[in-house]
């Protein structure tokens, strides 16, 4: 390894170090609202394994424990419609066995995407991928024991100022993509669009009506197409 | 119970369906050069969107300033090439000293 790549893995891992403090803290006020809110502790649990996405385990967890199944589960789809391009957007960086991408699918997340495409595309983006994806799933999976056990004596965790360590640490992942002025353009446009309809459109289709500002870039990639397949190998799939 | 118990199975088949099919799809398909290019920016664009949503939002309103102040912070950081853990831990120190000085 050369003194840069050292240096390049030094950062990753007290980033993944950071990353997975604040998704355990999250999952600790996971684990403890849901008790709070009449959800038994090992359903909770089983959210955080299973379901393996914070906001739509915030969002459902709430809609469960009103009585209402429909809406925790329409919801929570809708929540995690995103999970879709996301998977695309990381192509390849799973694995090329099928099952890398069976297993690896499970920790595709905000962040873990984030950080992987953060990443150059290959080995080191791979690599970045599955030691988030596994930290995170330690890092929530444990938080949300924790705040099950500890149901009744957590503090606010707002007050720590915790709900601002999700949206700093998702800016400070995909800040290096924004200085592509194509991507920018697009993002800028998609948040405004995601923002002016949060008020009146259920959570998640917002997210998924950003992704309309892709007819930016789309009009200006269209016009220089060449017919070239994605496995670089043309007309073989 | 068992309805609570289903509602969470439903969901967690649905979430991880919705996950593997961006992988299984982009190997089944021979995707336009000009689509592939677009695949970034297709993470690129809803990431953002979240954080900006996450960052001035709260179930569907404003969130109040103490957060959106922290994200600033991060962003001012983030520009400087500062590194992840202290951008995390001074975005979210900004938001519980304003909370803390009364600011919502």
């Amino acid at each position: 390894m050369t003194q840069n790549e050292q240096a390049v893995d030094r950062e990753m891992w007290s980033a993944l170090g950071a990353l997975s403090a604040a998704a355990a803290v999250i999952g600790v006020s996971f684990g403890a609202i849901a008790v709070a809110s009449g959800v038994p502790g090992w359903l909770a649990i089983a959210m955080s394994v299973f379901i393996h996405a914070g906001g739509a385990q915030f969002l459902s967890a709430g809609l469960l424990a009103v009585g209402n199944p429909v809406a925790a589960v329409v919801g929570g789809l809708l929540l995690n419609a995103r999970h879709l391009p996301f998977g695309l957007a990381l192509r390849d960086t799973l694995g090329d066995t099928w099952w890398a991408r069976v297993a690896g699918s499970q920790l595709i997340s905000d962040e873990s995407v984030a950080f992987a495409l953060s990443r150059p595309e290959g080995p080191a983006r791979r690599r970045a991928f599955w030691a988030c994806g596994i930290a995170l799933t330690f890092a929530w999976d444990g938080g949300t024991v924790v705040g099950v056990l500890l149901a009744g004596s957590v503090g606010d965790p707002n007050a720590l100022g915790m709900d601002t360590a999700f949206p700093a640490g998702l800016l400070a992942l995909v800040l290096p993509s924004l200085r592509d002025r194509t991507t920018r353009d697009a993002a800028l446009l998609g948040s405004a669009l995601a923002l002016l309809t949060t008020p009146l459109l259920p959570a998640g289709i917002p997210l998924m009506l950003s992704l309309a500002a892709l007819a930016l870039p789309a009009l200006t990639s269209l016009r220089r197409d060449d017919p070239v397949s994605n496995t670089g190998e043309e007309g073989l799939r | 119970m068992t309805t609570m118990v289903l509602a969470v199975a439903a969901l967690a088949i649905g979430t991880y369906i919705t996950r593997l099919a961006g992988p299984l799809l982009y190997h089944r398909l021979t995707l336009p050069a000009a689509v592939v290019r677009l695949l970034p920016i297709m993470a690129a664009v809803p990431l953002t969107a979240l954080c900006v949503t996450g960052a001035l939002t709260e179930a569907g309103s404003f969130a109040g300033w103490a957060r959106p102040a922290g994200v600033a912070v991060a962003l001012v950081l983030a520009l400087r090439r500062t590194s992840f853990a202290v951008i995390v831990i001074a975005a979210a120190g900004t938001t519980a000293l304003l909370r803390l000085c009364g600011v919502p």
